[in-house]
């Protein structure tokens, strides 16, 4: 992990990032929103993370751009531009990134450079999904259910 | 040169920091659903970065964690974007600033 490459894909994770949050056409800032995700799944491939890079790219891009994409065609009539960042968000966004940067050089105990540790493979996870996470991955097998149905009531035609 | 964990720490401020922007200054409803899918990406890189840097725990909580939060994440946009679809077939319109009113 060299911090070159770490400082490039950050460069172009955000660049993506910022053109989501200005561009004025919608379907544009959906793409670059999927593109700045492909960029957050590089950062935790360079952290060792793979198995957590390889879901962000298939649940973000392969589910939640996709539905996006579909319910901006659907809302079509309404997709003309949307005006210009306003002042006021973007003075308190700059501010909160100030704050935040402040407080991370500030504390000395955030300096530190990663120590060596052991692979994290997929079966080591899936050993702890099954053993000490067996009841958060339960309720999360719930939420989502509950949340897909809500969203099918939701968008249900209303009966004449 | 290694980077250290504060560059991370750095990168997912900057990153939150974008996500609020479209949240606050978008009037798109869609708009905002993706800056706080960018707030949640930014939470879930620092837990990463957090596991990377300290020492090594078993299970790997910081992957657990951040596998739950995406999960958490789906659910919240799908819930998202079926209520812009539904507030879409009332008004006709996605834009924040003309939904004022509470009775249909």
């Amino acid at each position: 992990m060299s911090s070159a490459a770490v400082v490039i894909i950050a460069i172009l994770t955000l660049a993506a990032a910022l053109a989501a949050a200005t561009l004025q056409k919608l379907m544009h800032a959906t793409l670059s929103f999927a593109v700045a995700l492909v960029g957050v799944a590089a950062l935790f491939f360079l952290l060792g993370a793979e198995f957590v890079g390889l879901v962000l790219v298939f649940v973000y891009i392969g589910a939640v751009a996709v539905l996006i994409v579909f319910t901006i065609l659907l809302t079509r009539r309404d997709v003309g531009k949307d005006r210009a960042a306003n002042w006021g968000g973007a003075f308190l966004a700059v501010a909160v990134f100030g704050g935040l940067t402040w407080a991370i050089l500030k504390t000395q105990s955030v300096a530190v450079v990663a120590p060596h540790i052991r692979l994290v493979t997929v079966k080591r996870i899936g050993e702890a999904l099954m053993t000490s996470y067996v009841w958060p991955l339960q309720c999360v097998g719930l939420l989502l259910t509950a949340a897909l149905i809500g969203a099918l009531v939701l968008v249900m035609e209303e009966k004449p | 040169m290694t980077p250290t964990l504060q560059l991370f720490l750095i990168i997912s401020a900057a990153l939150f920091s974008i996500g609020l922007l479209a949240a606050l200054s978008r009037r798109h409803a869609i708009f905002i659903l993706i800056g706080i899918e960018m707030m949640l990406a930014a939470a879930n890189l620092n837990f990463i970065a957090f596991w990377r840097f300290s020492p090594q725990s078993q299970p790997p909580t910081g992957v657990m964690i951040a596998i739950f939060s995406i999960a958490i994440a789906a659910a919240e946009a799908a819930i998202g974007l079926a209520l812009v679809i539904a507030v879409y077939r009332h008004y006709r319109t996605t834009n924040v600033d003309h939904l004022n009113q509470l009775k249909g």
